[in-house]
C-alpha cells in the first residue's frame, strides 16, 4: 500500500489517528487503541505488518513517546506508530508482546531505561540495571559519579 | 531472581526440578551473559535471562557527544562488525544532511564491509568449533582472519575498533598496498576455505549435535524479530542488502544465502556460503576503485535539521537500524540503536526450551551473540 492508501485503511479502524509524512509515514496513536491498533495492522491480510524492527521510548521533557518501527515482510510497506505518554509520574501502555513476540525483550528495556510501565506485560522486571537505580534516559536523570556531562 | 527464597520456592514446587546457571563468566556464552535455566532432568524447562554485566549506556552517551564523536562509541558494540556499525551511524547523519557521498568512498565502505564479515564468520566458525569440542578450527580460523586484520591495520590503523567511516565517507584514503594485499589474501582464502569443510562441516560428531537442533519455524523468526543468517537459516529472506540497498550494493553480483531446514546446521551453513558471496562481491570490486574524492567536503560542526532520521545496515549478525532523533542542535536528542543480537536472543527461549541441556551449547554457537551488542 501507498501511504495514502495506509492513511485511510488506518483511518477507518482507528479514527482518532494523526498522520505526519517523514522518511517512514508516522502515525500518532492515543494510548488506549495501540494494542487494538497494532493487532489490527498485525492480523489483517492487507496489512500484514508481521515484523517489529525497532520499539524505542523517547523523553520529550513534557511527555513520554514510544515508537513502533514496523514493516510488512510480504507488500514491503513500513509505518512507525507513535504513542504519546502524558503522565510523566506514571507512565503506562499496553504491550504488544502478545501480536510480536520480540517486543517482550524491547518492553523491558524501555521500561529499564525510561521507567514506562507496560500493561499485561507477562515478566516486566528491569533488564540491565537495579531495581533501585533511576531511569538514565530520563532527560531530568541526575548521575552522581557523572561521567557523562549534559 | 536474586534471593534465596525465590529459588527455593521455585524448587519446591517442582520437586525434581534443578536450577542451573550458566555464565557470565561460561564460555560457551561468549561473554557475559548469564543464563537462569530450570531442568528435569536434562531437558531444559525454563530459560531466563540475565543480562547488564557490560551495560555502558552507549545511547546516553551519544546523546552528550557530537555527531562526528558519537560514531566512535557505537565500534564497541557489536565489536566484529566494527566496520558496518560506523557505516549505518555515518548513513544516518548524511540522510540527515541530505548528502551524497563520493563513489569511491562508497566503494571502499563496502570492500570493508564485506572483509570485515568474512573476519566475523571465521571467528564465528572458529569458536562454533572450540565450543562443541574441535580445537583445531580455531587455529584455522584465526590464521584467515589475522590476514584480514592486518589489512585493516596498514589502511585505518586499528585491527578491531576500527573508526574508519565518517559522515560525508571514509577517513583517510585507502593504503598503496591495499589492493595487493586484499588480492593476496583472497588468493589464499579461495584456496583455504575448502579446509573449514573438511575440518568440520563434514564431521559426524559436529553433525549429530547440529542437526535437527534448536529449530526455529519461519512465522516465529518473524515474531521474534530475527534477523541476518539466524532468519535465513529460516528460510525468512531478510538481507537488507538486497531489500534496501546502500551504498553501492545494488550494483554487484551476489546471492542472498537461503537454507529452509531452521536448525543450527542451517544456520551454519548460511554463514559458510555467506563467506563465499562477501569474496565474490570484493573480487568484482576491488579492481574497480573509482579515482576521486575519498570524503565529500562537510563543515566541521555538523547540526542536523530538526527531524528523525533512520538507517539500516547488515552486519554479519543481521540488520543494525540506527534511529536518530534530532532537535536542532550540535548533538543528538535521542539514538536508538537496534541491535541485532539483541533481537535474535529474544528468540533462544523458544528454540531451547523442551531441548536438552547439550543443545543449548549448539544452539548458543548457532546464534552467534555479541554481548557487548545486547548491553550496549
Amino acid at each position: 500500500m501507498t501511504n495514502e492508501e495506509l492513511k485511510n485503511f488506518i483511518t477507518a479502524h482507528t479514527h482518532e489517528v494523526t498522520f505526519e509524512e517523514s522518511q517512514f509515514l508516522n502515525a500518532f496513536v492515543p494510548s488506549e487503541k495501540i494494542h487494538s491498533l497494532a493487532k489490527y495492522l498485525r492480523e489483517n491480510s492487507f496489512a500484514g505488518f508481521d515484523y517489529l524492527f525497532c520499539l524505542s521510548g523517547v523523553d520529550w521533557k513534557d511527555h513520554f513517546m514510544v515508537v513502533y518501527h514496523l514493516t510488512s515482510r510480504k507488500f514491503r510497506h513500513s509505518i512507525v506508530l507513535k504513542v504519546k505518554i502524558a503522565d510523566r509520574n506514571n507512565p503506562t501502555v499496553d504491550t504488544v508482546c502478545d501480536i510480536w513476540k520480540v517486543a517482550e525483550l524491547m518492553e523491558r528495556e524501555v521500561y529499564d531505561l525510561f521507567g514506562v510501565k507496560f500493561n499485561n506485560h507477562p515478566d516486566l522486571r528491569r533488564l540491565f540495571l537495579d531495581d533501585t537505580w533511576g531511569f538514565p534516559l530520563r532527560k531530568d536523570y541526575k548521575d552522581d559519579i557523572t561521567i557523562v556531562s549534559l | 531472581m536474586n534471593n534465596k527464597e525465590e529459588i527455593e520456592d521455585l524448587i519446591d514446587s517442582h520437586e525434581e526440578d534443578f536450577i542451573l546457571n550458566v555464565g557470565p563468566q561460561h564460555p560457551s556464552t561468549h561473554g557475559v551473559l548469564h543464563l537462569k535455566i530450570k531442568l528435569h532432568g536434562e531437558t531444559v524447562t525454563d530459560v531466563q535471562l540475565h543480562m547488564g554485566y557490560i551495560h555502558r549506556s552507549i545511547e546516553k552517551m551519544c546523546e552528550a557527544s557530537s555527531y562526528r564523536n558519537f560514531i566512535y562509541l557505537t565500534s564497541r558494540m557489536d565489536y566484529l562488525s566494527a566496520h558496518m556499525n560506523n557505516q549505518a551511524c555515518a548513513m544516518a547523519v548524511e540522510k540527515g544532511m541530505a548528502l551524497e557521498i563520493p563513489p569511491r568512498a562508497k566503494i571502499i565502505r563496502v570492500l570493508m564491509s564485506e572483509l570485515t564479515r568474512i573476519a566475523s564468520h571465521t571467528l564465528w566458525w572458529s569458536s562454533a568449533g572450540l565450543d562443541l569440542g574441535a580445537v583445531t578450527p580455531f587455529f584455522v580460523g584465526f590464521r584467515d582472519r589475522e590476514d584480514i586484520l592486518d589489512i585493516f591495520e596498514e589502511t585505518c590503523g586499528a585491527r578491531l575498533t576500527m573508526n574508519y567511516n565518517v559522515p560525508g565517507g571514509v577517513m583517510y584514503d585507502i593504503h598503496p598496498n591495499f589492493q595487493r594485499r586484499v588480492k593476496e589474501f583472497m588468493k589464499k582464502f579461495n584456496k583455504r576455505h575448502h579446509e573449514y569443510d573438511e575440518l568440520l562441516t563434514g564431521n559426524v560428531i559436529f553433525q549429530g549435535r547440529m542437526k535437527g537442533v534448536g529449530y526455529l519455524s519461519p512465522e516465529d523468526a518473524v515474531s521474534n524479530g530475527c534477523s541476518g543468517p539466524v532468519a535465513r537459516g529460516s528460510g525468512v529472506s531478510c538481507d537488507v542488502r538486497k531489500w534496501l540497498p546502500y551504498d553501492g550494493y545494488e550494483n554487484v553480483q551476489f546471492d542472498e544465502i537461503l537454507e529452509t531446514k531452521g536448525d543450527c546446521f542451517a544456520r551454519y551453513q548460511v554463514r559458510m556460503k555467506e563467506m563465499l558471496q562477501s569474496a565474490k562481491i570484493i573480487e568484482q570490486l576491488i579492481d574497480n576503485i573509482p579515482e576521486g574524492d575519498f570524503q565529500a567536503k562537510t563543515k566541521n560542526v555538523i547540526k542536523l535539521p530538526k527531524g528523525e532520521f533512520y538507517s539500516r545496515v547488515e552486519t554479519a549478525r543481521g540488520e543494525l537500524g540506527v534511529y536518530i532523533i534530532s532537535d536542532g542542535s550540535m548533538n543528538p536528542y535521542r539514538i536508538k540503536f537496534r541491535s541485532p543480537n539483541f533481537c535474535n536472543l529474544s528468540a533462544l527461549k523458544h528454540m531451547t526450551i523442551g531441548g536438552k541441556i547439550g543443545d543449548l551449547v549448539a544452539i548458543m554457537a548457532s546464534l552467534d551473540l555479541i554481548i557487548p551488542d545486547i548491553d550496549r
